[in-house]
């Protein structure tokens, strides 16, 4: 109730402040028309929560969005690992079955009686090392970045079936659940609060991090230059080699760190955990304006794109007369908008 | 001189790009025969007179993977992919299960008819879709087949309204269960296909064409080549292939499992192409190959599961498949080989210098 009547208050200030934005908003799309699915995709981000709100109601409220925070921070690092990938022009098929290996494992661990910050910093190195070894296999061997993180795909989800087929639960008094635990930021009426996790915390600490080293840094400016042409970058005197492989190892890492925010959450771990993960990632970067083929995109739009499939599941849930089984199409049926979007845009510049 | 022409002809097998598919299969059925002995037995059953043995059934259970893999060759050639033949089975499954369940009880081979023909129409659409999507509107091959791979599977949720459905008809479990002079259907059914496909595409200059846009798409239209309309071609034809595939494996068990019927068969499809010595680069394709990749697959499921591991662990020995043959295929690997016989030349080379040094000295 109260966030609704809030932005009545200072109505006026507010409509200046939004035209002035979307005056921003339109210079910028029109100096460079790449960042126009990224809008398009804040601007879907938004029209569905209105939508949301005005048909089911109790979107736009705290514990909705903190729960949607809380429920798709693993996503929310995936997106992100994804975004430096594919940035690069490659692509990483293996950060699904990566998650269910580091959580299978590290739950296995930790219930051996292993000191959890070990455990912790081991399922983040697992991530690292299956990144490596994509990235060593694509660099040094000339391995499609596909072929080469199917392998690791395979490998993944293989040993982490090898480890276990059962539901592996975490002991309920092991501290690596405190990462999941909610805690209270802002005490609302009723269940009405503002929770966030230690795990949310990473996320957003992710999504800082690979902001900065993005936009800020000289090899977020080689991740970019390798997606517009590699072979020009390489004869710029870029460091196309070991940034190609530092990618796959970021990608590894980060999904290292979403098995550790997913696992405390949950506190199951299982070799079917993350099985299309890596698609759901894959669609986050894309809706968030990242082109597959590289070179163009922004780490915060496939946030957006994140929080998009989200709020889908959210609101698929609330209306109930979708059956779920349409959840995968109408992602497709996103996907596929954001596509022709993209490709209208680039067309238009080639042309 | 006779040893130089047979080191030249193990040249010649070595350099083709299936060759280790062929001895990895050998290595896996002998690993199998140290299991156990009387694996590769192949025993006539008394009753019937079909042949009954584990090679029999790895020739069975590798026609779905057959399938897939010779389209998706095919697709690979054109410089694309087609990450939506898993989910294309599990509709055409999904497709002729709901029909037949729908049609009754009646085993008659009209309605099995029915069901095999309006699941490959549902197929045939589904890979038009593709491939309106790549040719006319000029989507990356990956991302127009990923939508369909997503969609696919919940269009296939859809049709079952969820549910796993099976149905009973004698004709149509008769396709993947049945013998013919012995010999398992779905196997000669599977062989026929792809010497049908084989035939067309090199008797013709189809092959050439599908090669040709995979190498520049550019020059090929140039060249009088339509792209588009061969890129429709191959996208349907991989998805009809896809639909057999489909109903090949819902016919074994006469349920379709929405979620499991299909899952992950892109990948094996994939795998089954790359083992085959295609390059994901296109441009090049090899039915050949693909039918060893095919058959490398479904002894490997069969092993792993004969070894007592389980099956779910299947993946892990993908992908070292995957990795030692990529290791292989790399100019890096096939460098340390070449420099590995060099040395010794070069030592004969500053051998002789240092002789001939000691001559001028002397």
């Amino acid at each position: 109730m109260t966030i609704v009547q809030t932005p009545q208050v200072d109505a006026p200030v507010e409509e200046s402040r939004v035209s002035k934005l979307v005056a921003r908003v339109k210079r910028v799309v029109a100096s460079n028309p790449s960042v126009l699915p990224t809008v398009a995709a804040i601007v879907i981000f938004i029209a569905m929560v209105i939508y949301g709100e005005l048909a089911y109601g109790r979107i736009l409220q705290y514990n909705t969005l903190s729960n949607l925070l809380i429920n798709n921070a693993h996503l929310i690092i995936l997106a992100v690992a994804m975004t430096f990938v594919i940035l690069t022009g490659g692509i990483d098929l293996s950060v699904g079955a990566v998650i269910a290996l580091s959580s299978v494992a590290g739950v296995m661990l930790a219930n051996a009686g292993w000191n959890p910050w070990i455990v912790i910093l081991l399922m983040v190195l697992i991530g690292t090392s299956m990144g490596l070894a994509s990235g060593i296999l694509i660099q040094y061997f000339n391995v499609q970045p596909f072929i080469a993180t199917l392998a690791m795909m395979f490998l993944g989800r293989g040993l982490a079936s090898l480890l276990s087929t059962q539901p592996e639960r975490l002991a309920e008094e092991s501290p690596i659940r405190w990462l999941g635990e909610q805690f209270k930021l802002i005490d609302g009426p009723k269940v009405n609060d503002v929770v966030i996790t230690p795990g949310v915390i990473i996320a957003l600490l992710v999504v800082l991090g690979a902001f900065f080293v993005l936009h800020r840094t000289r090899t977020g400016r080689t991740v970019y230059a390798i997606g517009g042409s590699e072979s020009s970058s390489a004869l710029m005197g870029l460091a196309v080699p070991r940034t190609k492989v530092l990618v796959y190892v970021i990608s590894g890492t980060l999904a290292g760190v979403a098995a550790v925010v997913y696992t405390s959450r949950l506190g199951i771990a299982q070799n079917i955990t993350g099985i299309g993960w890596e698609l759901d990632a894959i669609a986050a970067t894309v809706i968030g304006g990242t082109l597959l083929t590289g070179g163009y995109g922004y780490v915060l739009g496939s946030v957006v794109g994140a929080l998009v499939l989200g709020l889908m599941n959210v609101l698929i849930t609330r209306d109930g007369g979708i059956p779920p089984e349409m959840t995968t199409i109408i992602t497709g049926g996103i996907l596929l908008v954001f596509v022709l979007l993209q490709r209208a845009v680039t067309s238009k510049r080639h042309t | 001189m006779s040893d130089a022409a047979h080191t030249n002809w193990l040249r010649e097998l070595i350099r083709k790009p299936y060759f280790w598919g062929i001895i990895a299969i050998f290595a896996l059925l002998a690993l199998n025969v140290l299991k156990d002995p009387s694996y590769l037995a192949v025993t006539v059953n008394p009753v019937n007179g079909n042949l009954v043995g584990n090679v029999v059934d790895i020739l069975r259970a590798s026609a779905p993977i057959l399938m897939i893999a010779v389209g998706m060759s095919l697709v690979i050639a054109t410089g694309g992919i087609d990450l939506s033949v898993g989910s294309v089975m599990a509709v055409s499954g999904a497709v002729a299960m709901v029909f037949m369940k729908e049609a009754g009880q009646s085993g008659s081979l009209g309605v099995a008819l029915g069901a095999i023909g309006l699941a490959l129409l549902v197929s045939a659409v589904l890979g038009a879709i593709n491939g309106i999507l790549v040719a006319y509107i000029g989507l990356q091959p990956f991302i127009s087949t990923l939508i369909m791979m997503l969609a696919g599977r919940g269009i296939a949720k859809v049709i079952t309204e969820g549910q796993n459905t099976s149905a009973t008809n004698d004709a149509f479990r008769w396709v993947a269960n049945g013998f013919i002079i012995g010999l398992p259907v779905v196997f000669l059914l599977a062989l026929a296909i792809v010497g049908v496909v084989a035939l067309v595409v090199r008797r013709s200059a189809l092959g050439l064409m599908i090669e040709a846009i995979g190498i520049n798409p550019k020059a090929s239209r140039m060249a009088g080549i339509k792209p588009s309309g061969l890129l429709l071609t191959v996208y349907i034809l991989s998805a009809v292939l896809a639909g057999v595939a489909g109903i090949m494996s819902v016919g074994t068990v006469m349920t379709v499992d929405v979620s499991r019927t299909g899952y992950q068969m892109e990948l094996d499809a994939i795998l089954a192409v790359v083992i085959g010595g295609t390059s994901l680069a296109g441009g090049k394709f090899s039915i050949g190959g693909a039918v060893v990749g095919a058959l490398l697959i479904a002894t490997l499921d069969k092993t792993i599961v004969f070894l007592g591991i389980s099956s779910s662990a299947t993946p892990a020995f993908k992908a070292i498949v995957i990795v030692v043959l990529c290791l292989l295929q790399s100019e890096r690997v096939r460098g340390w080989f070449v420099q590995r016989r060099k040395p010794p030349q070069l030592r004969t080379e500053s051998i002789t210098a240092a002789q001939s040094k000691q001559e001028v000295s002397a």
